[in-house]
């Protein structure tokens, strides 16, 4: 089947959610839980983009879609229970109903990254917008070069797509360091920062795209170090959060200097926002 | 079969280092290898040596008393293992627990010491490697501190 990576066309109807059901429930870790959802009618997607779920009578939020973009029939969205939106999405089961509307924003950029290396570096639910990318350029391997992805985690009971974790390290021609922050006797991996694991991937810093989403401060560490590494800060793209309501740039809730996170990211071209992030009134 | 300064040669921690400077440091080292398991130093024991890690792993761990052990930081292929050796009382903060088959080139802490006082060209050589990996590991551990992947921060 030929891939396309062209956004969803605008519905006439952007606010009015569509109804969907929960098809299937995976409980990832004691916070974090992804569902499938069955859409009435497939949108494409690209990696990155998010769609708005309303749990009916709780409100409605921004998760990005962590399923493969070639599959939109089924939506997978990979939520971290934070608040009480979150939470009651967390409360379903597989036949529940849960409204859509999207898919919204502007996504990785895995087309422009053909031919180069790609780094993937996420924290936490961070992995979660990254798993479209990882699925796609595993689909599309002759296409890229050296892959890396780094992962970081609080403890190995935080860690999330574990069998796929496993797959992924076993995967050859693709290079997986997993940290977490601190971890009991039985784990043998990295435990600390993940970003010092940068220095055990092999890449051409002058050839490499890196794609990075996670808390902010590790973004901003991740992309300076990446920058001191020899990456063109026009080739860091990182994923934004901010408080996105309407999703396609109406309510101003988004804001983020002269841009809105939820039409004009949530991926942003490092070089781009770089000035933004250290604005704190932002 | 390979002698210390050859093994040295190969580590990250000797590039740039004179051919000289590193004969005079190798004089203070010895070849080392762990079994998964075997404990490198121990919580408050006297930290009388440090080691360059060659290939393994060890973990950095604290003991919590009915939690158990706690890993915070593994040394891995290429780094510097220990830091305890270079200010008194030289005393280990935590356990150090190989956690794969690693070699590593051991030094004596109170031989290198004394070679860095004798001559400081060779202490001021030791301070610019070791000092980028240990503020690396500080600015990582203040990241840790903050419990940046905790909900409130995500």
């Amino acid at each position: 089947m030929r891939q396309t990576l062209k956004a969803c066309a605008p519905s006439p109807y952007p606010m009015a959610p569509s109804m969907t059901r929960v098809t299937r429930f995976i409980r990832e870790s004691a916070e974090v839980f992804t569902f499938d959802l069955a859409p009435e009618r497939a949108a494409p997607f690209t990696p990155g983009q998010f769609n708005m779920l309303y749990a009916f009578g709780v409100g409605e939020i921004p998760i990005s879609i962590s399923g493969a973009a070639d599959a939109p029939e089924r939506l997978t969205h990979t939520i971290r229970a934070v608040g009480p939106v979150s939470a009651a999405l967390g409360k379903l089961q597989a036949g529940d109903r849960v409204g859509l509307r999207g898919p919204f924003g502007v996504g990785w950029p895995v087309e422009e990254a053909k031919g180069f290396d790609v780094l993937l570096i996420g924290g936490g639910i961070g992995l979660a917008p990254l798993r479209p990318v990882i699925y796609w350029l595993l689909r599309h391997r002759a296409a890229y070069g050296r892959i890396g992805v780094l992962y970081g985690a609080r403890t190995p009971e935080d860690l999330i797509f574990g069998g796929e974790l496993e797959e992924w390290r076993r995967t050859p021609d693709f290079q997986l360091r997993v940290a977490v922050e601190r971890a009991g006797p039985s784990w043998t991996g990295d435990v600390g920062y993940v970003t010092p694991l940068l220095s055990k991937l092999r890449y051409d810093p002058a050839d490499a795209i890196a794609m990075i989403c996670g808390p902010e401060v590790m973004i901003r560490a991740t992309a300076l170090a990446l920058e001191d590494a020899g990456v063109a800060d026009s080739r860091i793209f990182v994923s934004m959060e901010r408080n996105m309501k309407c999703a396609i740039g109406h309510c101003g809730h988004c804001q983020f200097g002269p841009m809105f996170i939820c039409k004009d990211g949530p991926v942003h071209r490092y070089d781009r926002v770089r000035d933004l992030l250290a604005y704190r009134e932002l | 079969m390979k002698d210390i300064a050859d093994l040295l040669r190969h580590h990250p921690f000797a590039e740039g280092l004179d051919e000289d400077t590193m004969a005079l440091i190798a004089g203070c080292a010895k070849n080392v290898v762990l079994q998964p398991g075997d404990y490198v130093f121990r919580e408050g024991a006297a930290a009388d040596s440090f080691y360059l890690v060659r290939h393994g792993a060890v973990a950095l761990e604290t003991f919590v008393p009915g939690r158990g052990a706690f890993t915070f930081l593994t040394v891995k292929s290429g780094e510097i293992l220990g830091a305890d050796w270079l200010i008194p009382p030289y005393r280990s903060s935590f356990d150090g627990r190989a956690i794969e088959l690693t070699r590593a080139i051991a030094f004596d802490g109170k031989c290198l010491r004394g070679k860095c006082e004798a001559d400081p060209r060779v202490g001021y050589e030791m301070m610019k490697r070791f000092i980028p990996p240990l503020l690396k590991r500080l600015q990582g551990a203040r990241m840790q501190a903050l419990g940046m992947y905790d909900a409130a921060n995500a």
